[in-house]
């Protein structure tokens, strides 16, 4: 593998720059003066303002952040649970329907997932009574369902992994089934639900079409909301709101793979 | 495995915990499901009811499930649905090869990568991904737009002295799709790629054979359960794809989610939406299966 490829390196190299343009271009026009999106008129910072200006914008984002941090806590509890059950316990009732059901959130559009919801919740509002309205709480049961899938293919990968001498040793030492567990099974098991936790809280954040269906009248998500104003074209300050989830991310990023070295040396042992 | 009582009392208590999350998947996954197949099999005494809170949209609870008799064989009647559905798989099919064209080299490269810089590259694949899908594919508009950052370097170069149509139209559909599922074609193809046998192809050279003769004879036959998980990564989810073709397509971009989203948010066709997706669901469960099978299949190899 010595001699060069340059056909390949160009192909590598043209894909690297599809993922990254788009986004470097809205950084750049996100600090541009001139209301034509493509004219460069100045470095200003006119956008930044005008987001904090927005109550509507404000509000939506914090009902995301709200429903994204419930969402996501919820789903690494659930989704860790699959994952372990679906690993360590060998005859499990009702193995395959469980699989099932944690694998093909993954694949399905959204779409159906979101109409198909929509229809359980009018269901059950008419035969028990709840949910009466739609809003936060529907989204939340929503985004907890398909996140949870997420979250257990992430633990399911690092249990595949990870050497289970440690907690039979705590066991022989007599230790109580759920204390060896929270003892010594989460802390090993904590860069995958860190992560798990990351990315389902960036789904819950990032999801749009299923949002779409099970929410009210009352309650309208930051995606609903930049749904809504992209449609009519570019408007610079999306490209403001774009930037700063960007810092977000790359903060998030950078503290998640500090976590995880940290962690390394003792769980991987 | 090898401790019997000690590893039965730890499961205990994992089989008690499981009940929680497979009843919420029980009601909140599969229960949706069976609602939306009842109400496109117009069961009157099933359907009745759920439609009964609709009274903000009309009082038909009745006609509306006779409608959906009626609508649901309207789909297979009328040409107009049946020639989204292809259109929609036509897409996605198209868009999982470009993807796969893109995909495999990035991966192979990667792959062949010492590892400090396979782990590095393999992130930057990864990293776009946190950012918001929606964000990502707005990104686009900028750049594809008849004044937006492509066409003005190519004016300026000279390259055209006219802005090449590049939004709203299938082209951008393509892109989006390309750049979208990128990632989810690269790492199923990377971790197959990865753990294959570099002896192989060693033999392969010693044996005589040339680079792109090895890579035809060894290296593809031996991937191709890489390329068939990224393919159904890609194109279950792009067959059924709303944001895409809603921010990029033209108007005569048909593609059924945004079809099925129509219906239901500006003709407010409640079981015209279902019959939709319904069927849009049967197109998929075959490919769908084949996916939980390679899952499935993945995950025994892994234990």
């Amino acid at each position: 593998m010595k001699r060069r490829a340059p056909m390949l390196v160009s192909v590598v190299a043209f894909g690297y720059a599809l993922l990254y343009v788009p986004i470097i271009s809205v950084v750049i026009y996100s600090f541009n003066d001139s209301r034509l999106v493509t004219l460069w008129g100045g470095f200003s910072l006119r956008w930044y303002a005008s987001l904090l200006e927005d109550s509507k914008l404000l509000e939506a984002a914090l009902l995301s952040l709200r429903i994204a941090f419930v969402s996501a806590t919820f789903a690494t509890a659930l989704g860790a649970i699959v994952a372990l059950a679906l690993h360590r316990v060998a005859r499990l009732r009702g193995r395959l329907l469980l699989s099932g059901m944690v694998t093909a959130p993954l694949v399905m559009p959204e779409i159906i997932t979101g109409l198909s919801l929509l229809f359980l919740f009018i269901s059950m509002a008419n035969l028990l009574g709840w949910p009466m309205t739609r809003g936060a709480t529907t989204i939340t049961i929503a985004h907890i369902t398909f996140s949870m899938a997420y979250v257990v293919v992430v633990v399911r990968s690092r249990l595949a992994g990870m050497d289970e001498t440690l907690e039979e040793a705590a066991m022989d030492l007599g230790g109580r089934p759920l204390a060896v567990f929270f003892d010594v099974t989460v802390p090993m098991l904590l860069p995958a639900l860190v992560s798990g936790w990351l990315l389902a809280f960036t789904l819950s954040l990032d999801d749009l079409v299923i949002s779409s269906f099970v929410s009210g009248p009352g309650a309208t998500t930051l995606p609903m909301f930049i749904f809504a104003k992209v449609r009519l074209g570019v408007t610079p300050d999306i490209n403001a709101i774009t930037t700063i989830i960007i810092a977000l991310v790359a903060v998030a990023v950078a503290t998640a793979s500090i976590v995880t070295n940290r962690r390394r040396p003792v769980a991987a042992k | 495995m090898s401790n019997e009582s000690n590893g039965e009392r730890s499961l205990r208590w994992l089989k008690r915990a499981v009940a929680v999350p497979y009843l919420w998947l029980l009601l909140f996954f599969l229960t949706p499901f069976l609602i939306i197949l009842k109400i496109s099999v117009a069961d009157p005494v099933v359907a009745q009811p759920p439609f009964t809170p609709l009274l903000e949209w009309g009082a038909d609870g009745f006609e509306g499930i006779r409608a959906t008799f009626s609508n649901f064989a309207f789909l297979f009647q009328d040409g107009y649905y049946g020639i989204i559905y292809l259109a929609s798989l036509k897409m996605a099919a198209i868009g999982t090869l470009l993807c796969l064209l893109l995909g495999y080299p990035m991966a192979y490269y990667i792959a062949r990568q010492p590892p400090e810089r396979r782990n590095l590259l393999l992130l930057a694949v990864i990293l776009p991904f946190w950012i918001s899908f929606l964000l990502r594919v707005y990104a686009w508009i900028g750049l594809l737009n008849n004044r937006g950052v492509i066409n003005e370097l190519l004016l300026w170069t000279g390259v055209i002295d006219r802005p090449i149509a590049m939004l709203y139209n299938d082209f951008a559909v393509y892109l989006g799709i390309v750049y979208s599922y990128l990632p989810f074609m690269i790492l199923p193809l990377y971790s197959n790629l990865e753990r294959m046998d570099l002896d192989l192809l060693d033999a392969a050279a010693d044996l005589g054979a040339r680079r792109w003769r090895a890579f035809v004879d060894v290296t593809l036959p031996l991937s191709v359960p890489g390329i068939i998980g990224g393919c159904l990564l890609v194109f279950i989810p792009a067959v059924g794809e709303f944001t895409i073709p809603a921010l990029l397509g033209g108007a005569d971009t048909l593609m059924i989610g945004r079809v099925l989203w129509d219906e239901f948010f500006i003709n407010r066709d409640w079981p015209v939406a279902s019959a939709v997706s319904v069927v849009l669901l049967l197109l998929l469960i075959a490919p769908i299966m084949w996916f939980q099978r390679l899952q499935s299949r993945e995950h025994e190899a892994g234990r």
